[in-house]
């Protein structure tokens, strides 16, 4: 069996009282797309910021590719190619939507692979930001690039947000709810982009509340409560299991629940 | 009766192709729109000194580019980078300091004195800051306010580089004609070396740590790398600024660590316009030689003084550079609606 690309174990998280984290473990593989969900407050987003260092574990360990990458820094981190998507949209208001890319362009992971397909060390930094962008659904001959990102609607964020983990080259991407806030037809479109993705060879992490098109593109489905994981396995599997239902649909039906979702 | 509501219609003047940047230019007149504000920006600053009666006023000009120095510096790391420094004074005395140790302990020339100071002065600022480079907004300039008042009263306490008395007998400038050329043309050079740099790649990350800290770090950008490259940059010119100060006073003491370093560059840069980078020059052109003129009315200019700064603070708030600048750009005219 292949080793794990990214690997949790055990880890921990106290928030003064609040155990927001209680003894995590998974294994994520090379090609994996992973989706978590969880109700409200059940610590999804807590390991995204544990991944990806934005916070430091109280207890267990983090490999990213067999490495210790517990409790590095942020940029330590998307240096060696695991980078994140915010849930609530982290891009540059003062700029450009594609001076947005500039950015991470500009980092030293970017200088060493190239920047997204080998653009980067020969064309100017503003080019190559401007073909991510058309990459990931910004109409190129359009003005949405060039527009203040203060005027872009929340679709267009998030796959600015999107965008910002390509240019990085990264080897995993970790999407923190990227279809919240979009309307069902931002959805529809946003969907092939993880798909193709995936299909590029991108290991990805989904956290995500739109069930049905997460179950779409996961092929592996963890669910949280309190902290807790509660079941690893496929769609289906989850699905089926009784305590499932019971943390993260109540007492309703789960068919009922899904045509709503 | 007239009910008709008017508003103000701005539209860009002058050049046909404009977009960020980059222009096409199609006739000599469209070249001279573009150059005339540059040109008056160096022509003036180049012939001021020669304009100016007498020497008093002459080293009124050399005391407001020093300030103007500062204020750029300020400007720079308040609106480029997001870091509110209030470190002016620190710069200065810091600067100060190491060029008076230079020239009078190992008689170094002023010439080489001051890019010293500005280096190692830098450097030191840079290092001393590091620790605090973590913090933001009001929290950031309450810490780099408190420094000048440190570092002056170790000096006084340990009675080193010359306690109270400061450190005498600094060599000056070899002419007043030098002195003020050299801080003339460094803080040209300041001044369009910094708006260059805002504009490059590395400038946006500058930008980008100030808009958004996270969303640098998850780019896999160290912060804390690009704080401390713009706080060095920052602390250089202040520490130059600082150097050239001691050898026009020929005397170095604590007094080179008084507020008025930190605070009269901020007022300076909401008078000009904040974030213009040529802004802070031009609000240190009025309040320098206002606060001299007004010198004879002894405690009673601070009051004149701060009625200035009101009223410009409540009628131009925008600060004059960013008034003139739409002024320059954009015709304006009533319209109904």
């Amino acid at each position: 069996m292949t080793q794990p690309i990214l690997k949790m174990q055990n880890v921990s998280k106290m928030f003064g009282g609040v155990k927001a984290l209680n003894d995590v473990s998974v294994d994520v593989f090379p090609g994996d797309v992973l989706g978590i969900i969880g109700p409200n407050g059940s610590g999804k987003t807590t390991i995204v910021n544990n991944i990806t260092g934005f916070i430091k574990p109280t207890s267990g360990k983090i490999f990213f590719k067999g490495k210790d990458i517990t409790g590095m820094p942020p940029h330590k981190i998307a240096d060696m190619g695991v980078t994140r998507t915010f849930q609530i949209m982290r891009p540059y208001f003062s700029l450009p939507a594609y001076k947005n890319l500039v950015i991470p362009l500009f980092s030293p992971r970017a200088k060493r692979t190239g920047g997204w397909r080998g653009g980067g060390r020969h064309g100017d930094r503003a080019t190559v930001a401007v073909d991510i962008l058309e990459e990931i659904g910004f109409e190129r001959d359009s003005n949405i690039p060039f527009k203040p990102t203060s005027s872009l609607p929340t679709g267009y964020l998030k796959r600015l947000e999107l965008a910002r983990c390509l240019s990085l080259k990264p080897e995993i991407i970790i999407c923190d709810e990227v279809f919240s806030g979009l309307s069902m037809s931002e959805i529809a479109s946003m969907v092939p982009l993880i798909e193709k993705l995936h299909e590029e060879g991108i290991t990805i992490i989904m956290i995500e509340h739109r069930l049905r098109e997460l179950f779409q593109v996961a092929n592996r489905v963890m669910v949280m409560n309190f902290g807790e994981k509660l079941i690893e396995g496929t769609s289906d599997e989850v699905m089926a299991d009784a305590k499932v239902k019971e943390a993260y649909f109540g007492s309703e039906k789960i068919e009922e629940v899904m045509t709503y979702a | 009766m007239n009910t008709q509501q008017l508003r103000k219609e701005r539209i860009d003047r002058g050049i046909k192709v404009r977009s960020d940047g980059l222009y096409a230019l199609m006739s000599w007149r469209e070249m001279v729109y573009l150059a005339l504000p540059r040109f008056i920006l160096i022509a003036g600053m180049l012939s001021l000194p020669l304009l100016m009666p007498g020497v008093y006023w002459q080293r009124v000009i050399s005391i407001v580019c020093i300030y103007a120095i500062l204020a750029l510096s300020f400007d720079f790391l308040a609106h480029y980078v997001g870091l509110v420094s209030l470190g002016g004074a620190f710069f200065i005395g810091t600067g100060g300091y190491i060029a008076g140790i230079l020239n009078s302990y190992f008689s170094i020339p002023p010439f080489l004195t001051v890019p010293l100071a500005a280096v190692i002065g830098g450097a030191i600022c840079t290092l001393l800051l590091f620790p605090c480079l973590p913090l933001k907004g009001v929290y950031f300039a309450i810490v780099t306010l408190m420094y000048p008042l440190f570092m002056a009263r170790i000096i006084e306490a340990f009675d080193i580089f010359g306690g109270t008395d400061g450190i005498l007998g600094i060599d000056s400038f070899s002419s007043t004609f030098v002195e003020q050329y050299f801080i003339v043309a460094m803080l040209l050079i300041f001044i369009f070396a910094i708006r260059r740099m805002v504009t490059t790649d590395m400038g946006l990350i500058f930008t980008a740590v100030m808009d958004n800290d996270q969303a640098v770090k998850a780019s896999g950008i160290s912060i804390t790398k690009y704080k401390s490259l713009a706080v060095f940059i920052a602390a250089s010119m202040g520490c130059m600024a600082g150097a050239c100060l001691t050898h026009i006073y020929m005397w170095t003491g604590i007094s080179m660590f008084a507020l008025d370093f930190s605070i009269l560059p901020i007022a300076a840069t909401v008078i000009g316009g904040s974030g213009t980078l040529v802004g802070p020059l031009l609000g240190c052109l009025i309040l320098v030689p206002v606060s001299e003129l007004l010198r004879d009315f002894g405690t009673l200019r601070i009051v004149f003084y701060a009625t200035l700064l009101v009223g410009f603070i409540l009628f131009k708030s925008e600060g004059l550079m960013v008034f003139g600048q739409r002024k320059y750009e954009q015709f304006e005219r009533w319209k109904g609606i």
